[in-house]
């Protein structure tokens, strides 16, 4: 299968307009002992007939199941809108709206996803996406750094242990020191005055790793009262629907996944990172902005502003190197988050009496939670000998959870359990059954 | 062809310096610098009391496009920074030499202007730049 | 146009929210609760129809031609979009184990495989979720190279024609950028080089094709002089879609190198992403890629966290996995007599195009082209500038070209076509271009206001920076 469609007759018109007897004299300037003689080591070109065959099988290995993991991607329930306006070509086939006039649909979605971010979280502005919640955080870490001048961080260790290690290596590359703040009982306490000396910032993710709420108020004015900026992590975005707002709480930076919203887990990507901080930080922040500005007849219109922050302006004295973000998963989120408008605060109450339930069945067959806390739609709960069982319900059909074992020796036998509208309420108790059973 | 007046020194980098008396001065840039900017739209000024060198980054300018770093034209301290180009960094280009100044010096040494050309061997080096 | 907050009715709704009968959850403390959220409240049809307006006001490249150097905007096939929707992949967690997710780790190990064998890299990294990600990747194997093996090398040399990416990665990763310059026929300056190349410089990074369109005569020769001293040498393959085929990366005497999928390999750019950027080395750099990588075992394929010597981890989980899907859906449809043939097609569409304007418009440097071209405005009549061509030609019905890149070439006017485009559309582009140039002589002031024909006039840019509105407020 090819997309050109060169004719003989036209290459031939094509090579005489050029001046030139053969498509290799075009390629003179590459020395000709380095140019391929034989073809490339590819397998057989196929047809549309046969490539999807092929990947329908290959599809067909992967066994989605029911899903009760959550630790930073989550199933939630895609309204058909959202993959009706979003397959739309103009949107998908568009690059970064440079040209303003004709990419007004792009902007202007955009300057929305900004909006919801920014009355989500709290916060004054919000950028135009990243790769994901874990280079936000990084990226966002750098700011801190860049403002204040200071190379050290304290990371709470209740943090998803993905973005510590992204940050790790982040924060190698930079020169900045990370310091462990640490918790007790599956949440941050206020940190110990020495971690947070001389530190940039308090990285705090709430809900935390564990499934549990963190109080973000008093962990901020402990970092402010240390002169560090509070930056809090939200991996599950729909806990915004319920939870106090992280700019309400004192947080200076707001970063992370906003996956949920509207994207499919997708083994991980394409994610959707959210930064979104004080209007301070707005000459400092990474990535794409777009504002709103008026057109040659006074028209109000969209564009890409504030650009000398960036690398094709400013280079090596960028705010980030980052230029493609993930434009096409904002406007899902835009799309997704029109579509459940206020009811985000229902369906977050629902998410968490799911979750309620859940724990319930489970602890109904006496598997206990490994932390009383409170929590959005994640907990850990204690299954012993959880890798085995958790084998045999994925051959029942079951995603089921995460084994916190593989993160942290301290819980083996511990598994994270996510519960999202896509779990019902039957669900539970058919997982909880399947549980004891194996668990035997 | 940019205005270039008489009574006041210039750097190569197209800063200008005006003296208000024997140890204070204003200083600003060209209108020669705000033409090749084209619109500004921001204005990063120092803090006022910081001790600068000739020759040191105090300022920057910015346009869609482009950023451009200010530089004083002399040593010394800053004792004012004008406010109103922060709200309205139009002025930079509407009255580049008058409301669109940008800082005031303290100089330290004032015989370093005698290192700064006049308006003709300005109007010559830019010129010759183009 | 209005925002969707402004289309916001009372008690609307269009999300299908299940009425299950659950008990009261543990309650959270009322002071970590917010007092309720403050978004929209619209129905499904005012949402579908605010959408599908705003997609109207969009320019994609099912809209029409899109020759924006650089970005290598070739048609992104349907299948791939059908491919990326199967629910076996798009429901599958990342976390699912092994052997729940074999099918998605064939294809990123099939990738990889693919990759290798277009460029002769030993493997590829699919983590990167840009060509920016890859590079910031690429520059952290080199410094961890460097001080695996205790040699201190602060400098990373960059060609004056390069992207912004390149130095800004650099800068992120604490090395120091040393700019090289280029010579009037767009080669890197040798005898310049020669002279900075020292015990100093941990690597060189060159697009190639550069970003001028233009094969750099002295790829090898490079290589050879970065070698002997010690560097590594760096291959942004933004522009990659040229040598598809031709000559293979690893071959020129490159070490390391990023590709864009979204531009290379037909995946849809999105308005602005998801991209992918993977990041590919030889068998030396290997160690050092980002964790996990995929391999092939015994019992099927698996992802590998032990490896020492690697950066670390990069992203929160693989990378853009589905953006991953569509490029190893394209590769396979091509095989290697098509893959060649994209390449091959995309060069000849852009010297074709090149013949038709070369009258019209200043050609800075006049040498036979790869995949793309860069003409400027010197010398246009009527004061017309870059930014007015651009915008002029979007009443044609065409995007406009990358404009005002390179930055060593003034007013600079890059045009890369891709080899989807058909004769007479280049021929369509052409004429328009041309029509343009005469307009400039006639009737400047048609050019100056332009566009006249989109959604929008010529939007406001200055306004927009000195009076920043990043949100909507009532």
């Amino acid at each position: 299968m090819k997309y050109t469609c060169g004719a003989d007759a036209d290459r031939a018109a094509m090579l005489a307009s050029i001046g030139v007897r053969s498509v290799d004299e075009l390629f003179a300037g590459i020395p000709k002992d380095f140019r391929l003689k034989g073809g490339l080591d590819l397998p057989e070109a196929l047809s549309e007939i046969e490539v999807m065959r092929r990947m329908e099988e290959l599809a067909g290995k992967n066994r989605p199941g029911r899903c009760f993991a959550g630790a930073g991607s989550y199933v939630h329930y895609l309204p058909a809108a959202v993959d009706a306006l979003a397959s739309r070509s103009e949107f998908y086939t568009a690059y970064t709206p440079y040209q303003a006039e004709v990419s007004q649909g792009t902007l202007t979605a955009i300057f929305e996803f900004q909006t919801f971010i920014c009355r989500l979280t709290g916060m004054d502005v919000a950028n135009a996406s990243m790769y994901d919640g874990a280079t936000a955080l990084a990226e966002s870490v750098l700011m801190s750094v860049g403002v204040s001048g200071k190379k050290t961080v304290a990371v709470a260790d209740t943090l998803h242990p993905h973005y510590r290690r992204v940050l790790e290596t982040y924060c190698w590359a930079n020169d900045v020191e990370i310091r462990t703040a640490h918790g007790e009982a599956g949440v941050m306490m206020t940190p110990a005055a020495d971690a947070l000396d001389g530190a940039s910032a308090l990285i705090i993710q709430s809900p935390n790793f564990f499934g549990c709420v963190e109080d973000v108020s008093a962990l901020s004015s402990a970092a402010h009262a240390a002169g560090a900026h509070s930056i809090v992590v939200v991996t599950e975005p729909h806990s915004l629907g319920l939870l106090a707002p992280p700019g309400k709480s004192g947080a200076d930076i707001v970063c992370g996944e906003a996956q949920s919203f509207g994207n499919p887990v997708g083994f991980g990507g394409p994610a959707l990172g959210m930064l979104a901080a004080g209007a301070g930080f707005m000459r400092r922040m990474p990535g794409r902005l777009v504002g709103r500005t008026v057109d040659s007849a006074g028209k109000e219109a969209y564009a890409l502003t504030l650009q000398t922050r960036e690398q094709h302006i400013r280079r090596e004295r960028a705010t980030s190197n980052i230029c493609t973000n993930q434009g096409l998963c904002a406007l899902r989120a835009a799309i997704y988050l029109s579509v459940l408008g206020n009811g985000i605060r229902k369906l977050a109450i629902l998410n968490h009496k799911l979750a309620a339930r859940c724990k319930k069945s489970l602890s109904s067959k006496g598997f206990r939670p490994v932390f009383e806390r409170p929590y959005f739609n994640e907990f850990a709960v204690k299954i012993p000998g959880a890798p085995a069982v958790m084998k045999r319900l994925e051959e029942e059909g079951y995603v089921p959870g995460v084994h916190l074992g593989d993160y942290y020796e301290e819980y083996e036998d511990c598994v994270l359990i996510c519960c999202t509208e896509m779990t019902g309420p039957d669900d539970m108790d058919g997982f909880a059954e399947a549980v004891a059973r194996f668990a035997k | 062809m940019s205005h270039i007046p008489d009574d006041l020194k210039y750097t190569k980098d197209s800063e200008w310096i005006r003296m208000d008396d024997e140890f204070t001065a204003t200083c600003g840039i060209t209108d020669h610098a705000q033409e090749m900017l084209t619109d500004i739209v921001f204005v990063e000024l120092p803090e006022p009391g910081m001790e600068v060198a000739g020759g040191e980054q105090v300022a920057v300018v910015e346009s869609v496009k482009a950023v451009s770093n200010v530089y004083s034209p002399v040593s010394g301290r800053i004792s004012e920074v004008n406010r109103a180009l922060e709200g309205s960094p139009e002025l930079l280009n509407g009255d580049p030499y008058g409301e669109g100044w940008m800082f005031k010096i303290e100089m330290k040494a004032p015989r370093e202007l005698d290192g700064l050309m006049d308006a003709a061997a300005y109007a010559a080096h830019i010129e010759s730049e183009s | 146009m209005p925002v969707i907050f402004e289309k916001s009715g009372c008690g609307r709704s269009a999300y299908p929210m299940p009425e299950w009968k659950l008990d009261d959850a543990d309650p959270i403390p009322p002071e970590l609760l917010n007092d309720g959220v403050d978004l929209v409240e619209a129905g499904e049809l005012d949402i579908v129809r605010h959408y599908t307006a705003l997609s109207r006001m969009n320019f994609g490249v099912d809209t029409g031609m899109y020759p924006l150097g650089s970005c290598t905007m070739k048609y992104n096939p349907k299948i791939n979009e059908r491919v990326a929707a199967l629910p076996g992949f798009t429901g599958l967690h990342p976390l699912a184990s092994r052997g729940l997710s074999q099918g998605a780790l064939e294809v990123l190990h099939g990738l990889s495989g693919l990759l290798c064998a277009i460029t002769g890299m030993r493997r590829f990294s699919l983590a990167p979720a840009a060509g920016a990600h890859g590079e910031l990747a690429g520059v952290m194997v080199i410094k961890k190279y460097f001080e695996k093996r205790g040699e201190r090398r602060g400098v990373i040399l960059i060609p004056d024609s390069a992207h912004g990416t390149n130095p800004a990665s650099v800068a992120m990763c604490g090395f120091e950028t040393r700019e090289v310059p280029s010579t009037s026929e767009g080669d890197v300056d040798m005898e310049k080089l020669r002279s900075i190349v020292d015990q100093n410089v941990a690597a060189m990074m060159l697009t190639s094709p550069n970003t001028l369109g233009l094969f750099d005569r002295n790829t090898p020769a490079i290589a050879n002089l970065l070698h002997d001293k010690g560097a590594l040498f760096y291959c942004d393959g933004a522009n990659l879609n040229a040598l598809l085929g031709v000559v293979r990366v690893r071959d020129l005497g490159f070490d390391l190198m990023h590709i864009n999928l979204h531009k290379t390999f037909s995946t849809p750019h999105g308005g602005g992403g998801p991209g992918s950027g993977p990041l590919g080395v030889c068998d030396e750099l290997e160690p050092y890629l980002p964790v996990p990588v995929v391999l092939k075992g015994k019992d099927g394929f698996h992802l590998e966290y032990d490896r020492p010597d690697s950066i670390g981890r990069i992203h929160s989980f693989y990378g853009n996995f589905l953006v991953a899907l569509r490029a190893f859906v394209y590769i396979s449809m091509l095989g290697s007599e098509g893959i060649r043939d994209a390449g091959e097609t995309a060069v000849l569409n852009a010297n074709y195009l090149l013949s038709l304007l070369r009258k019209d418009y200043n050609l800075p440097v006049d040498r036979a082209c790869m995949h793309e071209f860069v003409l400027n405005d010197k010398n246009m009549p009527g004061g017309v500038t870059t930014n007015d061509i651009a915008k002029r030609i979007l009443d044609f019905g065409y995007h406009a070209p990358t404009v005002y890149f390179p930055l060593l070439i003034p007013g600079a006017i890059m045009i890369e076509p891709t080899e989807t485009e058909t004769r007479e559309m280049l021929e369509a582009f052409a004429e328009a271009m041309i029509a343009i140039k005469r307009e400039a002589e006639t009737s400047p002031e048609t050019v100056k206001t332009a566009p006249h024909t989109t959604p929008v006039g010529r939007v406001d840019a200055v306004l927009a920076a000195r009076k920043p509105v990043l949100k909507w407020e009532p």
